[in-house]
């Protein structure tokens, strides 16, 4: 029991003091421990605590794992043919970014990283709309701007992608801020990386949206790897669960393969988060089974066989599969049906893609500004002139 | 056209000197005296511009650190008794933070008017503005941006710049240039009261991001009748300040009075000079600058950031490929040296009106 005089005021408030000199531990004694609903073989453990899913959406869940995962082979390999000429896979983290996506409802606004199609597939972008973005053509809703996989979709409430690590988490804060403003029955979900919650942005991010008392969920996906650079490398905490106090933050722990645990922590967060108007800080332990991107190779920095033990042993696209055909929900059949469809989508919104007239030349020129100033209707002019005197120097497939 | 005068003393150089009165020889349309105006510096004029800034959006916001007491120059004075905690308010110390906190308000559609405190510490932010802000409409194919809809907001980054006379290091930066070259935003610079009001309100309503920058040390000093009501003065737009025939002088802000009694010294010399403030320094306004030198035949440019790299350099380089064969002289740039801004040398690191004088002198002698 602490007596009046034993505590002391100061700006930030009052704090009881001690004569006993104790530094915190730069641990606890044991890690944070980590929620999840499903055994490795997809049984669900019982008497858990869990927000229950119904079977269409848990059929849709189980079915766009499969087709992200599918549609991650497909564009990775004609990345490999050198039809388009990037990409990066979400395998390992399927359950990741479909549950969380399937949690949270379409007003909510998503700040990606980069390795969460997942969500955009949930909420309906096609095949083909993938596709455009990678082959850069004139449908891309980017206008053939950005590489491969920089996806955005405002219809989806799903913001341009950017290389930039963190980049957007202080934007979630203002995103949020605003929705804040409007009472909204809304929330904005940011995705991060272990690697990228070393950058300044994470600090700021988290910091603005604790003092803000925005409602955003950071979603953190801990992957183990910041392309070659282990967790080993990038922290001395216990993962990024523990920074969330450190800003106010209510934070939690979950096995990012369980994509009940996921979809249950999600529902939850963006309650507390709508609800309460403040951050929430999810830590999403997983594995990135595949390269960093196509232009990564992770044999050489780990072993062959860690990865094909995550692959195979610790797949989440199996182990919701166990649990979503022992209730009676999937079939073998369905399974076969849904594998062969997407294959075929896929092939053909690839051919239609790799098809499809890029954007036109004057596309380089708009949207740097609302409108084009001066200087830029100068380059145009003098740019087409040299493309009419020299046109051997420029891609055929670009109009002019 | 009417004469409006602006005195100031630059003190903290060891003499007091008098600044000559400052011209503003044209006035716009929107600038002039209808109805009130009163005489008020430069940290009210802004201080007005953001009252009407906020009155008339009701999503209009304005944060940054220290901001809710009225800040540290004073700028937002008020604006958190009227406007209330929610849409007036400080941020955590973290110039990354508010610049990426103000492109997620802008992209919502609100009008986001973020404050970094000084332009020496505008560095952080500077992957948020470059790398997102410019590129937030380009690279969505306009889906998204900082930012068009319907109400068209945006987002506006204010900052204090310039020499203070004892300022040093990292209280008297120009850090101009290093915007300059990023597509996607928009520089501007005000030299006076009523100049700063109207252009603030342009940059605010103005659906790109902008950066801002006052020069920190008229907002004191530089006093001047401003009308009180809700007026925006063009951005990308020149204006001749002073006309002459002899020589084109181009610079922005608080340079411009130096370079003002520059012009009076060479005239009593037969000098004659056309002294244009550029007011915007992207997308700057080449038409009126390259009109004055095919009048002149010779420019002149001047600014207080370092000569290597700055802006002066984007307008030499323009106007030489525009008018070589009109040039009756080599572009000069006036302007500050290639050092960290000095404490004690200030006087000696600045571009001075003897140096301007000297330079015109050269010029027009070539």
């Amino acid at each position: 029991m602490t007596l009046a005089w034993q505590s002391v005021d100061f700006p930030g408030g009052k704090v009881s003091y001690t004569s006993e000199m104790s530094f915190i531990s730069e641990s606890s004694q044991t890690r944070v421990p980590c929620y999840r609903v499903l055994e490795d073989d997809g049984d669900l453990i019982s008497d858990c605590d869990f927000q229950q899913v119904s079977k269409e959406d848990a059929v849709k869940m189980y079915s766009n794992m499969v087709t992200l995962q599918i549609m991650d082979n497909i564009f990775y390999e004609a990345q490999r043919q050198g039809r388009i000429s990037f990409y990066l896979t979400s395998a390992g983290e399927e359950a990741i970014s479909i549950a969380s996506a399937a949690a949270l409802s379409e007003q909510d606004i998503i700040l990606p990283q980069y390795r969460e199609p997942g969500v955009l597939l949930w909420r309906g972008f096609t095949l083909q709309e993938f596709a455009d973005q990678c082959f850069g053509n004139k449908a891309d809703y980017g206008k053939g701007r950005q590489m491969p996989i920089h996806y955005g979709s405002k219809k989806h409430n799903f913001f341009t992608i950017s290389s930039p690590i963190a980049t957007q988490l202080p934007q979630a804060a203002g995103i949020a801020y605003s929705l804040k403003m409007d009472n909204k029955k809304a929330c904005v979900v940011s995705y991060i990386g272990d690697g990228g919650t070393s950058e300044g942005d994470f600090h700021a991010g988290l910091n603005f949206a604790a003092v803000m008392e925005a409602p955003v969920i950071f979603f953190c996906r801990n992957n183990g790897w910041a392309i070659s650079t282990n967790v080993s490398e990038q922290f001395r905490s216990d993962g990024i669960v523990v920074k969330g106090r450190a800003y106010g933050i209510r934070s939690i722990r979950v096995d990012g393969n369980d994509a009940l645990a996921v979809y249950s922590a999600v529902s939850a967060a963006r309650e507390m988060a709508i609800n309460e108007q403040r951050p929430i800080l999810i830590e999403a332990l997983t594995y990135r089974v595949g390269h960093h991107s196509t232009s990564d190779d992770s044999t050489k920095y780990r072993q062959l066989d860690e990865i094909v033990y995550w692959k195979k042993a610790r797949n989440p696209v199996n182990r919701f599969r166990n649990w979503v055909q022992n209730i009676g929900w999937w079939s073998e059949q369905q399974e076969t049906q849904l594998r062969n469809s997407v294959r075929k989508q896929l092939l053909e919104a690839i051919q239609v893609a790799e098809k499809t007239e890029k954007p036109p030349l004057s596309e380089l020129f708009t949207d740097v500004y609302d409108h084009p100033p001066s200087n830029l209707e100068e380059q145009e002019k003098h740019l087409r002139e040299t493309v009419t005197r020299h046109p051997k120097d420029y891609p055929s497939d670009i109009s002019v | 056209m009417g004469l409006r005068n602006i005195i100031g003393k630059r003190l903290g150089l060891g003499l007091v000197r008098r600044r000559k009165p400052f011209s503003t020889a044209t006035c716009d349309g929107d600038g002039n005296g209808n109805g009130n105006a009163k005489s008020i510096n430069l940290y009210s004029a802004i201080n007005q511009a953001l009252h009407i800034a906020l009155e008339t959006d009701n999503r209009a916001f304005v944060f940054g650190e220290d901001v809710s007491f009225g800040g540290v120059f004073r700028c937002t004075t008020g604006l958190s008794d009227r406007f209330g905690k929610a849409r007036v308010f400080n941020t955590p110390l973290c110039e990354q933070g508010i610049v990426g906190f103000g492109i997620g308000l802008a992209a919502m559609g609100n009008r986001a008017i973020a404050e970094i405190q000084f332009a020496d510490y505008i560095y952080p932010a500077f992957d948020q503005i470059v790398n997102e802000a410019a590129k937030f409409r380009y690279r969505s194919g306009n889906q998204f941006n900082c930012g068009v809809s319907n109400k068209f907001p945006g987002l506006t980054i204010r900052a204090p710049y310039g020499a203070v006379g004892h300022g040093g290091h990292y209280h008297s930066q120009s850090p101009e240039a290093f915007f300059c070259h990023v597509p996607g935003i928009k520089v501007v610079i005000p030299r006076s009261p009523r100049q700063a009001k109207g252009l603030l309100l342009s940059c605010i309503r103005d659906p790109n991001p902008v950066v801002f920058f006052e020069p920190k040390w008229l907002y004191r000093l530089a006093v001047e009748e401003v009308p009180e009501h809700d007026y925006m003065l063009p951005l990308s737009e020149a204006e001749v300040i002073r006309q002459g025939s002899d020589i084109t002088l181009v610079g922005w802000g608080a340079q411009l009075s130096v370079m003002e009694q520059a012009c009076n010294e060479a005239e009593k010399d037969g000098i004659s000079c056309e002294l244009i403030d550029l007011k915007t320094l992207l997308p700057w306004d080449k038409e009126t600058v390259e009109a004055s030198v095919r009048k002149t035949g010779r420019v002149l440019i001047s600014h207080e950031a370092p000569v290597t790299g700055g802006f002066g350099a984007e307008i030499s380089a323009s106007i030489v490929e525009r008018c070589f064969l009109r040039l009756e002289a080599p572009v000069a740039r006036v302007c500050g040296l290639d050092t960290p801004f000095p404490l004690v040398f200030e006087p000696f690191y600045m571009p001075t009106k003897n140096k301007i004088l000297d330079a015109i002198k050269a010029t027009v002698n070539y």
